[in-house]
């Protein structure tokens, strides 16, 4: 299947002379949820802009379902919704008026009845005739997306959608996404919380600096790149870590009071039953044992410093 | 053509007036009333006919001149600046719209304030002076076309602006001067001979004065000379835009 969204060689160097995209290329698969992840400055927003035709790109191409975004552009921009990053609003609008409004910009005839199940799906409908100035940070964002949301898009771009937004909020956002992605609507995010993309992404991709490091299916980018910890706590502390022990890499720590082993959960053998074993064997007595597992977040940090 | 989006826009800018009826219209009213009382009744009295036209009669196609290329600057400026201030301006340029329907939309309704309070302002100045149109499509034309001109120089003035001081730059430091000595008040016969030559580098002169012309049939120039004035100028303005439109110059970059 031919990807909804296809970037390539994409390039965008500014008037001041930065440089924020160097030659990226992405697919974008249709139905899936991609999220972005990238520190500040990274390219997320130039890249997400370029694609809504917000920005001029300086070199390379973006089609979306076959459209180039420029020559063919509207085309493009109308399957695109766009939730920006900033609380960008009318204040002097109302909520109603506002989404009817990015309807019609759009080229849809009015809908009423559409708007309604829009404001209604992101608990809106009591707000419809308020003022936007009149209404909260969080319930802004939700305007926002009901606005992106307006002409039925077939792919939905949410810039940080959840920066600064409370914890029930966030939760009944990530339904909205769910249901959208259930109607088969293609969402890319970009995001700093990495836990959200570890929960509702389908796939990853990493950039920096411009470029992208990465792109992979969450699942088999944390099975790739996660690694499991055994941590030991030991009932006295040791001095060093015995010879027979040495072949399992352990490092000591805490004053020696904590050993640590890191493997491989998608390796054959893990090779615990037989460190505990020979933990055993050298006298060692335990208090405790746990294990961690590296999370998206400790994955990023790690491609990303490993770029720089 | 996506007039869905025109007709968005439009009425999205109509509706903006519609909150600020009070500033909008009203204020262009008292306006012009105070000019009345002053101008033509404590003023005018003292003034003799010129050209055969009553001194009242005389200022009001240069005062309808005078609001009109003011409140169509101010508004083609701040319809397309303040989005741009706001941040608002991401969903106009990620909808599927080409520059020349958003030119339609914002331009088409600064235009047509200006107009709307044009006619009120000759609706009040017909209740302080007796008035007649001598070439009525003639004064359509002038009307009409200074509207859309000078709200398309609104639109410039609005992309390229970078701050609230340089969006009343012109409006304010530009544009009175102008239109205060383009003969809104007098006819240029009555400066010395220098002044009067160099009012006919002020492009506003041609303007007003054909304006006059098609009232009362007396102008300081040529009323086919203003014709082609105002058509130059709205010529340059579509060249600059079309130039901003294809360079993406501070909207895309």
């Amino acid at each position: 299947m031919a990807p909804i969204v296809s970037v390539s060689n994409l390039s965008k160097t500014y008037a001041s002379g930065f440089e924020a995209l160097k030659g990226v290329s992405l697919d974008i698969e249709e139905g899936e949820i991609l999220a972005l992840l990238g520190p500040n400055g990274a390219g997320k927003t130039t890249l997400i802009s370029i694609i809504c035709g917000i920005v001029n790109p300086s070199g390379g191409e973006v089609t979306v379902n076959g459209y180039d975004v420029v020559r063919e552009f509207r085309e493009t921009r109308a399957m695109i919704g766009l939730v920006p990053q900033e609380l960008t609003t009318d204040a002097f609008e109302t909520v109603w008026n506002t989404v009817s409004f990015s309807r019609g910009l759009h080229g849809r005839k009015p809908d009423p009845t559409h708007i309604e199940k829009v404001l209604k799906d992101l608990s809106l409908w009591d707000k419809k005739d308020n003022v936007l100035r009149e209404l909260s940070g969080g319930m802004k964002r939700r305007v926002l997306i009901a606005k992106a949301l307006s002409h039925e898009p077939r792919v939905l771009f949410l810039d940080e959608p959840t920066a600064g937004v409370d914890v029930s909020l966030r939760k009944s956002m990530w339904e909205v996404v769910e249901r959208l992605r259930a109607s088969g609507v293609t969402i890319i995010l970009t995001t700093h919380y990495i836990e959200e993309a570890e929960e509702i992404a389908d796939r990853i991709a990493v950039i920096n600096g411009g470029e992208i490091l990465l792109v992979e299916e969450k699942a088999a980018l944390m099975t790739k790149l996660g690694r499991k910890q055994l941590r030991v706590d030991l009932a006295q502390p040791i001095e060093e870590v015995p010879q027979t022990l040495l072949s399992y890499k352990l490092s000591l720590e805490e004053n020696g009071q904590c050993l640590i082993y890191d493997y491989d959960t998608s390796a054959e053998r893990t090779g615990i039953t037989a460190l505990l074993a020979a933990l055993a064997e050298a006298g060692i007595r335990l208090r405790d044992i746990s294990t961690r597992q590296s999370s998206l977040e400790d994955i990023f940090v790690e491609i990303v410093e490993a770029g720089q | 053509m996506n007039l869905e989006a025109v007709k968005s826009i439009y009425f999205f800018e109509m509706a903006r007036t519609r909150r600020t009826l009070l500033q909008s219209v009203v204020s262009p009213v008292i306006s012009t009333s105070l000019y009345f009382i002053v101008f033509g009744a404590a003023i005018g009295e003292r003034i003799d006919q010129i050209d055969g036209v009553s001194y009242g009669a005389f200022i009001t196609p240069g005062l309808m001149m005078l609001t009109l290329l003011t409140q169509c600057i101010g508004n083609g400026s701040f319809g397309i600046y303040f989005p741009k201030f706001t941040g608002t301006i991401y969903e106009v340029l990620s909808s599927p719209i080409s520059m020349i329907e958003i030119v339609l939309g914002y331009v088409g309704a600064a235009a047509t304030k200006g107009l709307m309070i044009g006619t009120i302002i000759l609706a009040t100045a017909s209740l302080f002076v007796d008035l007649s149109i001598a070439h009525p499509l003639a004064m359509l034309f002038f009307f009409v076309l200074t509207a859309i001109t000078f709200s398309l120089f609104g639109f410039i003035i609005g992309i390229w602006a970078k701050d609230f001081e340089q969006l009343n730059l012109i409006p304010m430091l530009v544009v009175p001067p102008l239109v205060f000595l383009g003969g809104s008040f007098y006819s240029i016969d009555m400066l010395p001979p220098f002044w009067q030559a160099v009012s006919h580098f002020n492009p506003v002169l041609y303007l007003i004065s054909g304006f006059r012309w098609s009232f009362f049939e007396v102008s300081d120039v040529n009323p086919l000379a203003s014709a082609a004035i105002i058509l130059v100028f709205l010529a340059l303005c579509m060249s600059v835009l079309t130039w901003i439109f294809r360079t993406g110059y501070k909207l895309r970059n």
